[in-house]
Order: C-alpha cells, then sequence, then structure tokens
C-alpha cells in the first residue's frame, strides 16, 4: 500500500487520476481505517489530504461560509460564530461518532463515506450546502444531497474529489435543527434522522423550508413534499401534523438489524415534528436579535 | 456447580469480633495505577522472542458438513510456519467435568476448538495457521479450499424443539425421558424439580396468572478479546500465557485436549479485561500450542471482536413460561415454570442452575419446574453471571408483578408476604439457612428512591433476584519474608472484582500487620495446588477462606517460633495485634514479639514462615437481592429511559464496601444493557448480522444513571467473616424490574425481550 500526502488539490487529484482503482481520500481516517482493519476494504493508495491548507480552513465570506474537506467536527465546534450562525448543521455534526472521533473525523469524510444514515448529511442538506468537487477536469459546485447515490457510492468521478462546503449567508428569521433516533443515547448510528431549516416572514408564517431525511432510503432525501407542508402556515399543529404525515410518506426503508421499516416510518413523522419546534424556535429568536 | 458436594469440605465458620480494616475502603486498590496507566499486562500486551501470529479460519455457514480441507496452497505461502486441521487433535471420548458454573463434555470441547465432521455455527474453527505476520497469517486462511456440504439449519429454540427440525447430532437422544427415545432430538436434556403438588395448590388459588416470555441470547461483552501466547519446548512441555477465569481449569481442559500430562503444562493468567463467566473455557489455547508444537516456535494468538461475538459464550436465548396461583390476601399457593434453554451448538446451557433458581426467592409449598436443553446452530454458550437466572427471572418477577397489581397489593409487601426466609424448603432439595433476603425488601420499602416522585411517562418497577455462592478447591500460600513483610500467593484469578485488594484486608486482618506490608500475588499452575474456577460468585467468599487459613497457619508458625524463644510451650504463646505475646502473666515476663522479629530469627528456630491453605471450601452463603427502577417511555419513539435506579443486596459482610457497590453497580448496567437493546440477530442463512459494539448495543455510559446502592448484611455461619458471594445476583432483576416498570408508566406488559424501542412503541399502539 501507498501513502501519498500532497500538499494542493492538484496534487491530490493527479494522485487519484493516476488509473489505481483501489485509491482512497484519507482524512480523519475514522472510517476508512476502520474499513482496513476489518478487512472491508484493501486500498492500494491513501492519498491523505490533510496537509492541503485549502483544505483545513474555515472561512467567513461575505456571502457565507466556507470549510474545508479536512476540517474536523471539533474545530467546527469550537468556532464560535459558525456555531451560532449554523445551529442545525452543528446540531448533525455534534452526532459523529464520539468526542474523541470528531476530534479526528471531518464533515466531508461523513459525506463521501455513503452512509444514508450519516448525521451531518441530512443537517447539510436542510441548510442547502453545496459542495466543492475539484477533478481532472476543473471544479465544480453540486448541492450535498446530490453527492450521495446509494450506501457507500458517491456521484464524484475517478480522480474527484470534495474541497469544502459553501453555506450561503442565512436569511433573516431562519432557523434549522437536527435530530436522530438512536435507541442508546450516544455511539449508535441513526435509525431515523431529520435535519429542517425554516425562515420566518414578518407575520410569522414559514416563508421558505427545507426537509431532509436520513436513513430511511439508500441515501439522503430532500423531501419537497414535506417541505411543502410548512411554507404558508405558522407551523402550528396542523402544519406538523401535515409535515409528520408527508415525513413519514418519504421514507422507503429496509428492514435490517438497525430497526424495521414500520418503525422508521412512524419515527420519521414523530421526529420531523420534534425537529420542526426546535427550527422553529431558533428562527423565532433569531428573528428577534 | 455440577461437583458433588463433599463431606470433607473445609467451612470456618462466622465469629462476631472487632474489625481494623475488614469492612472500611482501604485508599489503594493494588493493582488500579497499572491499570490506568496501561502498564497492567493483559493477555495480549505477552509477547516472546520469535513468535508467530496465529489465525483461525471459521465457518461462513451455520450448518455444514465438511467434505474435504486442503491446506497445501496455505502452507505454501512465504510466512507461513505450521497450519493445524482436525487431523492434529486427537479425538476424544464423552467425560463430564465441570468449567466453571457450567459443565462440559470432552468429546464437544475437542469439536468446539476445532470442528471435526461438521461445522455447526457460524464461526465455528476448522483450520489455524500460524506465519509470521498477521497479515500473512489472515492471507493463508484465504487459501484454505474447504469442501462444505451446506446442511439445513436451526436457531431458534422454539423452532428447534419441533419434531422436524434440522438435527444436530444425530446420535443425541433426550436424557431424562423414560424410555429413551427412538428418535435423535435437538433436546439434549428434559428436566424437573418438584416440590408438593403445583395443580393442587392451583386449586387453592383466588388468582392464576400464566405468562410466556421470549429472551434472546446476549453475550459477556467483556472489553478484552480472548488473547493467549503459547510456547511448546523442547522436552515436550507447554507454557501458555492466557485470558482466564480458572488457569487451573485451563490446564486440565488443555491436558485433556491434547492428553498431555497436567505437570507439563504451565498455565499463566494474565489480568482480565473482562470474563463474567465467558472466560471459564478454552478457545484458542490448544490451537496455539499444537501451532507452536508444529512450527517450534512460541505462537501468539489474538481474537477480534468479530470472532468474540461470532464464536464464543453467548447466554442462552429462551422461551419459557411461568404460571403462578396466590389467595386474595396474596399468598402463593401454586407455581409452575417451563425453561427452554438454547446450548448453543453442543449440549449444555445454564439450564440446570436457572432451574434451581426459578422461586428459590418464594416460600411456596406447591412446584413444578420442567427444563429442556436444546441444541441450536449458535455458539456454545457459556456462562454469564448467574448462568440463565434473568432470564426466567424475567418471566416470575413480571408474573408476580402482574399478580400483585391484580390483588392489589403493594409490589413489595406481596413479595414479603411470600418472601424465604431461614428453614424455607426449596424446590431443588436443601432448606434454606440464614438468609438476608426480607431484609433487602424492607431496605427498599424504607428507601429515598421509593419516596421519590414520578412524573408523566414515568413508571417505577420492582425486581428481586436469588444466586448461589460456590465453594470448591481453593489454595493458597502466605509467606513472611526475613523483614516481617509478607506476600500472599493466591490462586482464585482475581477477575477485576477486586480480589488483591480483599485478600490484602483479610490477611491484615488475621496477621495484625498494616496494609502496607502486604503484597498480594497471583499464581500460575505451578506456584500452588489447584484452584478451581473463579466463578460462582466465590472469589472473595471462597478465596478469603483460603487466605483465612495461611493466615492462621503462618501465626501458629510464628507462636512456635516464639515459643521456642522464650523456651516455653506453645499454647503458652497468644497472637494479638501483630505480635506473638505471653498468653498469661504466669508464663514470664517476656516482651512481645513483632512478625519483623520473628522472622529475623526463623532460619535458626526451624525455618521460613509460610502458611498453606489447600481447601475444598464449603458452606457458601447464598445471596439475595431487590431492585428498584424509575423509566420514562418517549411515546413518541417508545425510547426506554431509565431514570434512577437502586440495587438492595445482602452481601454476608462487605469486606471492601465501595467494591461490593461497583459489583452491584456492574451487574445492573449489564442487566439493563441486556434488558433493553442487547440480542443476537441472524439473517435466514443463520449468519450473525451484528457481530460488533456497533450493532450489538451494550449501553454507553450516557445510558445509564447513577445507581443508588443499599449494603445489607446478614452473615453467612459458615464463613469466618461472613462472607456471602455477591457478583451474580445484581444481573438478574433488572430485565423483570425494567418491564415492571414499563408497564407501570405505560400500562403495557412486555414478554419479548429485549424491550428496545420498536417493540416498546408497537406494544403500546396495539394497547
Amino acid at each position: 500500500m501507498r501513502y501519498e500526502a500532497p500538499t494542493s488539490v492538484e496534487a491530490a487529484t493527479e494522485l487519484l487520476a493516476g488509473g489505481k482503482p483501489e485509491a482512497r481520500v484519507l482524512a480523519g481516517g475514522t472510517d476508512i481505517l476502520v474499513q482496513m482493519h476489518m478487512d472491508a476494504i484493501a486500498p492500494e493508495l491513501l492519498v491523505d489530504i490533510k496537509n492541503i491548507s485549502e483544505m483545513r480552513q474555515i472561512e467567513s465570506l461575505d456571502d457565507g461560509y466556507r470549510f474545508g474537506a479536512a476540517v474536523t467536527g471539533v474545530e467546527l465546534m469550537d468556532h464560535a460564530n459558525f456555531c451560532r450562525t449554523w445551529p442545525g448543521v452543528m446540531d448533525g455534526v455534534k452526532l459523529i461518532g464520539s468526542l474523541q472521533v470528531r476530534g479526528r473525523a471531518t464533515v466531508a469524510g461523513n459525506v463521501c463515506n455513503a452512509s444514508p444514515a450519516a448525521d451531518s448529511v441530512p443537517a447539510l442538506i436542510a441548510a442547502g450546502a453545496i459542495a466543492t468537487i475539484a477533478g481532472p477536469n476543473g471544479r465544480r459546485d453540486i448541492p450535498v444531497e446530490d453527492i450521495g447515490t446509494g450506501p457507500g457510492k458517491t456521484s464524484l468521478e475517478n480522480g474527484e474529489i470534495l474541497v469544502s462546503f459553501f453555506l450561503a449567508k442565512a436569511r433573516p428569521s431562519s432557523g434549522g435543527a437536527y435530530q436522530r433516533f438512536t435507541p442508546r443515547t450516544e455511539m449508535d448510528i441513526a435509525i431515523v434522522g431529520v435535519g429542517i431549516d425554516l425562515t420566518l416572514g414578518d407575520d410569522g408564517v414559514c416563508t421558505h423550508a427545507r426537509v431532509a431525511l436520513g436513513a430511511v432510503a439508500e441515501k439522503a432525501l430532500l423531501v419537497e413534499e414535506a417541505a411543502a407542508t410548512l411554507i404558508g402556515t405558522k407551523v402550528d399543529e396542523q402544519a406538523l401534523d401535515n409535515l409528520a404525515a408527508a415525513a413519514s410518506a418519504a421514507c422507503r426503508p429496509i428492514d435490517d438489524k438497525r430497526g424495521t421499516k414500520e418503525y422508521r416510518i412512524e419515527v420519521a413523522g414523530v421526529l420531523a415534528r420534534r425537529v420542526a419546534a426546535i427550527a422553529l424556535s431558533r428562527a423565532k429568536s433569531a428573528r428577534e436579535k | 456447580m455440577g461437583l458433588k458436594p463433599t463431606p470433607y469440605g473445609t467451612a470456618i465458620p462466622f465469629e462476631e469480633k472487632e474489625l481494623k480494616f475488614v469492612g472500611k475502603n482501604p485508599t489503594e486498590r493494588p493493582d488500579a495505577i497499572e491499570k490506568v496507566t496501561g502498564r497492567a499486562r493483559y493477555a495480549a500486551d505477552y509477547s516472546l522472542p520469535g513468535q508467530l501470529f496465529g489465525k483461525v479460519l471459521r465457518s461462513p455457514h451455520a450448518h455444514a458438513n465438511i467434505l474435504s480441507i486442503d491446506t497445501s496452497a496455505a502452507e505454501a505461502l512465504p510466512g507461513v510456519k505450521a497450519v493445524v486441521t482436525m487431523d492434529d487433535f486427537p479425538d476424544l471420548e464423552v467425560e463430564i467435568a465441570a468449567a466453571g458454573e457450567l459443565m462440559v463434555n470432552f468429546r464437544d470441547v475437542t469439536r468446539n476448538v476445532m470442528a471435526r465432521e461438521k461445522v455447526l455455527y457460524d464461526g465455528h474453527p476448522l483450520a489455524a495457521v500460524a506465519a509470521t505476520s498477521n497479515a500473512i497469517a489472515k492471507r493463508a486462511l484465504k487459501l484454505i479450499k474447504v469442501e462444505y456440504e451446506v446442511l439445513p439449519h436451526v436457531i431458534d429454540v422454539v423452532e428447534a424443539m419441533q419434531p422436524d427440525a434440522p438435527i444436530l447430532h444425530e446420535d443425541q437422544f433426550t436424557k431424562g425421558v423414560d424410555p429413551k427415545p427412538e428418535k435423535p432430538s435437538n433436546i439434549a436434556t428434559r428436566i424437573e424439580s418438584k416440590l408438593g403438588n403445583s395443580e393442587e395448590g392451583f386449586k387453592k388459588a383466588d388468582v392464576i396468572i400464566e405468562r410466556h416470555f421470549n429472551t434472546k441470547a446476549a453475550h459477556q461483552g467483556y472489553i478484552e478479546p480472548h488473547a493467549c501466547v503459547a510456547n511448546y519446548t523442547e522436552g515436550g512441555y507447554a507454557e501458555v500465557w492466557t485470558s482466564t477465569q480458572g488457569h487451573f481449569v485451563f490446564r486440565s481442559q488443555i491436558a485433556k485436549i491434547l492428553k498431555m500430562d497436567l505437570a507439563k503444562i504451565t498455565v499463566t493468567p494474565a489480568e482480565l479485561g473482562g470474563g463474567f463467566g465467558g472466560k471459564n473455557t478454552v478457545y484458542l489455547e490448544p490451537l496455539a500450542i499444537v501451532l507452536s508444537k508444529k512450527s517450534r516456535h512460541p505462537v501468539k494468538m489474538v481474537m477480534t471482536r468479530d470472532e468474540v461475538f461470532r464464536a464464543t459464550g453467548p447466554t442462552s436465548g429462551t422461551n419459557t413460561k411461568v404460571k403462578i396461583g396466590a389467595t386474595k390476601d396474596g399468598k402463593i399457593t401454586g407455581a409452575q415454570a417451563e425453561l427452554n434453554y438454547q446450548s448453543g451448538a453442543f449440549a449444555g446451557s445454564s439450564l440446570s442452575m436457572a432451574a434451581v433458581t426459578v422461586f428459590t426467592r418464594y416460600d411456596i409449598e406447591n412446584i413444578l419446574v420442567i427444563g429442556h436443553d436444546v441444541t441450536c446452530n449458535r455458539p456454545k454458550v457459556a456462562a454469564y453471571r448467574a448462568p440463565g437466572a434473568p432470564m426466567i427471572a424475567f418471566g416470575v418477577e413480571s408474573v408476580i408483578d402482574e399478580l400483585a397489581e391484580k390483588l392489589e397489593i403493594d409490589p413489595i409487601e406481596f413479595r414479603l408476604t411470600n418472601a424465604a426466609k431461614e428453614g424455607t424448603q426449596t424446590h431443588f432439595g436443601p432448606k434454606l439457612g440464614p438468609i438476608g433476603f426480607v431484609e433487602t425488601l424492607e431496605a427498599a420499602k424504607a428507601s429515598e428512591h421509593m419516596k421519590m416522585p414520578l412524573g408523566p411517562n414515568q413508571g417505577r418497577g420492582i425486581a428481586t433476584g436469588f444466586w448461589f455462592t460456590i465453594g470448591n478447591e481453593t489454595s493458597s500460600t502466605l509467606n513472611i519474608a526475613e523483614d516481617g513483610t509478607a506476600s500472599f500467593v493466591y490462586g482464585t484469578v482475581d477477575v477485576a472484582g477486586g480480589s488483591r485488594a480483599v485478600f490484602t484486608q483479610i490477611v491484615a486482618e488475621e496477621l495484625g500487620i498494616p496494609l502496607e506490608s502486604i503484597r498480594v500475588v497471583q499464581s500460575n499452575t505451578t506456584s500452588l495446588g489447584f484452584n478451581f474456577t473463579t466463578a460462582g460468585s466465590r472469589g472473595t467468599a471462597a478465596g478469603s477462606m483460603a487466605a483465612v487459613k495461611a493466615s492462621r497457619d503462618a501465626v501458629a508458625r510464628m507462636c512456635d517460633i516464639a515459643a521456642k524463644i522464650w523456651d516455653v510451650d506453645i499454647d503458652e504463646v497468644a497472637w494479638e495485634d501483630g505480635h506473638a505475646r505471653p498468653a498469661g502473666a504466669n508464663v514470664g515476663d517476656f516482651d512481645p514479639l513483632s512478625v519483623a522479629d520473628l522472622a529475623k530469627k526463623a532460619a535458626y528456630y526451624g525455618g521460613t514462615i509460610a502458611g498453606h491453605a489447600e481447601l475444598n471450601v464449603v458452606g457458601g452463603g447464598p445471596g439475595f437481592g431487590t431492585h428498584i427502577i424509575d423509566v420514562e417511555v418517549d411515546k413518541g419513539t417508545g425510547a426506554v429511559k431509565v431514570l434512577r435506579y437502586s440495587v438492595i443486596q445482602d452481601a454476608g459482610k462487605a469486606v471492601f464496601p465501595d467494591y461490593v457497590k461497583a459489583q452491584f453497580h456492574g451487574g445492573a448496567v449489564q442487566g439493563i444493557g441486556m434488558a433493553l437493546n442487547e440480542e443476537y440477530i441472524y439473517d435466514e442463512n443463520g449468519i450473525m448480522e451484528n457481530p460488533g459494539f456497533l450493532d450489538y448495543r451494550m449501553p454507553v455510559a450516557s445510558d445509564v444513571p447513577n445507581i443508588d446502592t443499599i449494603i445489607v448484611e446478614v452473615p453467612n455461619p459458615n464463613h469466618p467473616y461472613g462472607v456471602r458471594g455477591i457478583g451474580e445476583v445484581p444481573i438478574i432483576p433488572p430485565l423483570a424490574a425494567i418491564a415492571n416498570a414499563i408497564h407501570d408508566a405505560t400500562g403495557i406488559r412486555l414478554q419479548d425481550h429485549p424491550m428496545s424501542p420498536p417493540k416498546v412503541l408497537k406494544a403500546m399502539s396495539e394497547l
């Protein structure tokens, strides 16, 4: 096995495009190394991206935030302003692994590992996060919901690498939240995850919403029908009931060792209500400021 | 247990006396600093020069005939030094022996360490490789070609009992049935335990409740995977460093499996990273020895977590039926239970032990208990902390709770009305001696916990447990050094419960010297006489009996030296407070002699000072406990949150009270985990789907609340300090306590374990 630690994005994509089919990108290693220990994968080339300075930055820009693919969960948790601006995203980030794991793990790794149950993914989708991808043919921007295509599979082409995420400046009076359900309180994999972002108008009516579900399909889902149940309402009981029904209806889960189909569908609705209530209260307190 | 009681056993009677060390918390735990700094040596930490790495090839099928095994390609791989299969192990006849709390049959043990005719479960070993690196060993495993004929399999206990079920052993005919059945069966044994006439008892009852319960297999979940290093030396000797609860019993098992003389095998127990009954049987050791013999190198073997789950000791999954009748004033008149217990691939579950604990907490005149030990295509079950008892207590204590509710009697009062006490006739034979069950119930009733108010969606549950304390062979030596410091060599493996601290306290108490002057050291199999495994809650109870005997032996020797120095009769020397003193005024005016004084002169007066114990300990005091739990149920998701937990248990005498509490905590936590989320999950091919801690959901710290404890002390009359075993009782009540609390919170009664969120939510929706 070959280990490379390039210092530029271009060098990284060149290595990855080099024709080795069993090449992997190494960021925190909290998924890759475990999979190697379990003999699930045996990469011939590991490309460590932690020496690429562009990928280590958290930047506050005029039009939003950009953070690199090698930024760890703890680095985001320690960034007070980012945390204040994107509490919904941070709800998800703070649920990745344990504190020790988050000390190494990156959001980009969580996204590219492409588990349908990844905690940061529904939160990023709800927040409208855009990923910048670099490859042999240059760079392109895609929404996070277009990255995962199925368990362990992404839309990234050979030689492509996720460079950074961009979160456009949050609308006034908006709030986001993410919650998951796991049988254990920690160190567990979501049976259902729900991320919701919503924006209130001056009259308290929801003008914009995004609802994303994790662990209920082959990939995290952006559910426009569920968002539609909130837009134009004051996110009252009736709206929440409609949201719950729409969230449940969007699920197409499987029965597996982690949960039954029936259970995931029901809990998706229960959780959607709870998450919307948190997002609403965050949006209201954002409006008061 | 399984051993016949001996008339030649030793029980040193309880003596009430003022105590200086026993019953107080020492400030230092001898093994603590090494453990928290990472310097303690566990089996996987041992390495020998030139050592190879051994890996095991395991069956990918639940049930299959082995048609052929071709190891030639693996043997040809550079770096591979030895490959072994069944051909490297002698076949063994049926021979039953005790291994901890469960019995083993050597014909089966040898087949479990290395499959012979068939593979019987996913993970069953069928070859092993020793190579110069782990990576080469793993590559070699892939080169071994095995031809299988896959057979139909059976995982579930009830399905395995059906007449048309796939049969694991064609030569297994149900024992305990007369006449002998004509057809082989997965039911290895049927047992029955009876008192009075249960049917007559039910006739006197005003209310009778009958319920069926199912529990899934759960693993002990010790943090340390099985590991060993073996070295087979010139002259036919074997040395093994391993992770075990009983090095002497491991030595016996190795000797049988490899047909070696016991004296040619030395087993050294490493620091143990948890066992809970799961490290009473050999898995890797015989393979490592034979690989070492073949390769002429030491061989190290360490299991992965996946291997631990697939091929080592879970407890039985069970199907049980409980029927209890009571009068309207709350007196139980009759009780029946049926216990169907998985034994895994080979016969011999914890059934026989579980069967005797079923109703033993209660004074009931009419009892019938029927049990079946059932083979199925799963790893052979191992003992797990009060083996088999939590599952049947789940049934019995749930039905007791339901009876109390129906009769509108407080659940603690209902239990008090029926509680076993000294003189109660058990349904398995003996009458109970002095026990502290009523005291635990009274203490529960009076506890602060019972006064705490409950909020919405919250409920409280009560359940109780009983377990034995076994005695068995126990040897130890106390050596007094020339400077008067003492080293105590013990042979009951410290299974991380803190034996070393406890033995230090006992020796200090007996000798009258400070704790700091005593060092307690683990033996290997050559430094002491035989010691039975640390099992059956015997570690402190039996081990401290040997410490008392060895200490008193050394004291007698020191009195003998003093008598010689003073030139008086030995009866004229008394031992007090760490000194030999003249027994009375007329003996003469001699200054007291300290241990150090005597040790300095010992050589001249006949030789070194030592004390020995080579005992078969008897008279273990049974343990009883009562648990109280408060839960909150999330109505939307079915998640059960444990809010408060109290363990109240009779310890006889708590030698090191903080450790006793730690045992209460540990047992309760394992019980909570088992109750809520832990289960073996199999796919339709009989392959385990969750062989890792991610999906085998043991609780993490934040799943468990602070656990309150109340130590009740009703001395065991057959122990010099009144000690009872305490390690196992606290895992028994949690399943039932949680089920009862969930009922109190929601109105549902769960009879299917684990009580995981989907089950709770479904049951609530059906209410």
